[in-house]
C-alpha cells in the first residue's frame, strides 16, 4: 500500500510517501493510524493526537472507520486550509 | 467547467473575462478572488506557500463544481487556484460562476468558496518575522460548508 503524508504531518514524519506492507490486522484508516503510530517516535509524534488526522482513499475523502481493503493509495493529512 | 492548478502568478481578470467572452445568453457574472494579505493576528506575512495533493485536488475540485452545477442552472463556472510560494497581493484563488440570473450564480460562488476552504486538499504556511507556520483549520469554514448540506436536505424534501 502506498501511504502519502501532507503539511505538518508530512514534516513530522520525515517523508512525503512510502510503500509499506500492512499486516492483515490493519483493517481501516484509523487500524493504520494506530499501526502507524507503533512504528517509531516520528509516527508517534506525527499522530499523536488522531482527531485531527484526515485520510483520503485512492483520492476521495473517508472517515476513520473506512476499510482499506482493494485501496492501492492512502492519504494521511491534517485539516484542510485550501481556498 | 474550467478547473486549474498553477504555481504561476495569474491575472482574475482576465479569467472572468474568458468566462463570458462571445456569449450573449449570460445575465450574470460573479467573480471572487481571494488574496494574500501581508498580515496576520501574529504579525507581518513575508508570504504563504502553498502544498497540495496532486490529482485528488483537481478532482475534488471538479466534484464540487459538478455538484453546484447539479444545484443551480449555471452557464459556466471557473476555479483556478494558486500552490507553490505565493507574496502579499498575489491571488490565492479565484472563484467564478455565470447564469441567466444572479441568484444561481451568487449562491454557487458562495458555495464552491465555503468547499474550498474546508474539502479541497491543500494547505498553506505563513512565513512571517517569527519563521514558517501551517495555518490552521478554522471551525467557521467547517460550519459555513456544513449549512450547504442543510440546505440541499432542504430542497429535496420541498
Amino acid at each position: 500500500m502506498k501511504i502519502l503524508y501532507f503539511a505538518w504531518i508530512r514534516e513530522r514524519v520525515g517523508k512525503a510517501e512510502e510503500e509499506l506492507e500492512l499486516p492483515a490486522e490493519v483493517a481501516t484508516v484509523s487500524d493504520l493510524v494506530q499501526w502507524l503510530k507503533g512504528r517509531g517516535e516520528e509516527y508517534a509524534f506525527a499522530f499523536e493526537n488522531q482527531k485531527v488526522v484526515r485520510a483520503a482513499l485512492d483520492r476521495v475523502h473517508v472517515r476513520p472507520e473506512a476499510k482499506l481493503t482493494g485501496a492501492r493509495e492512502i492519504a494521511l493529512f491534517p485539516p484542510m486550509t485550501g481556498g | 467547467m474550467t478547473v486549474r492548478i498553477t504555481d504561476h502568478p495569474f491575472d482574475p481578470a482576465a479569467e472572468a473575462a474568458a468566462l463570458s467572452r462571445g456569449r450573449t445568453d449570460i445575465g450574470a457574472v460573479v467573480a471572487f478572488s481571494g488574496i494574500c494579505r501581508d498580515s496576520e493576528d501574529e504579525g507581518k506575512i513575508a508570504s504563504l506557500t502553498l502544498e497540495h495533493y496532486p490529482g485528488m485536488a483537481e478532482a475534488e475540485i471538479e466534484r464540487h463544481v459538478a455538484e453546484a452545477e447539479a444545484r443551480w442552472p449555471l452557464l459556466g463556472v471557473r476555479v483556478v487556484h494558486r500552490v507553490g510560494r505565493i507574496e502579499p497581493g498575489e491571488t490565492i484563488v479565484f472563484v467564478a460562476c455565470t447564469s441567466k440570473h444572479r441568484q444561481a450564480a451568487f449562491e454557487a460562488a458562495e458555495f464552491l468558496m465555503d468547499y474550498l476552504k474546508t474539502r479541497a486538499p491543500f494547505w498553506k504556511k505563513v512565513e512571517a518575522a517569527g519563521g514558517a507556520n501551517w495555518v490552521e483549520a478554522k471551525e467557521k469554514d467547517d460550519a459555513a460548508a456544513a449549512r450547504w448540506t442543510k440546505s440541499a436536505k432542504q430542497d429535496a424534501a420541498e
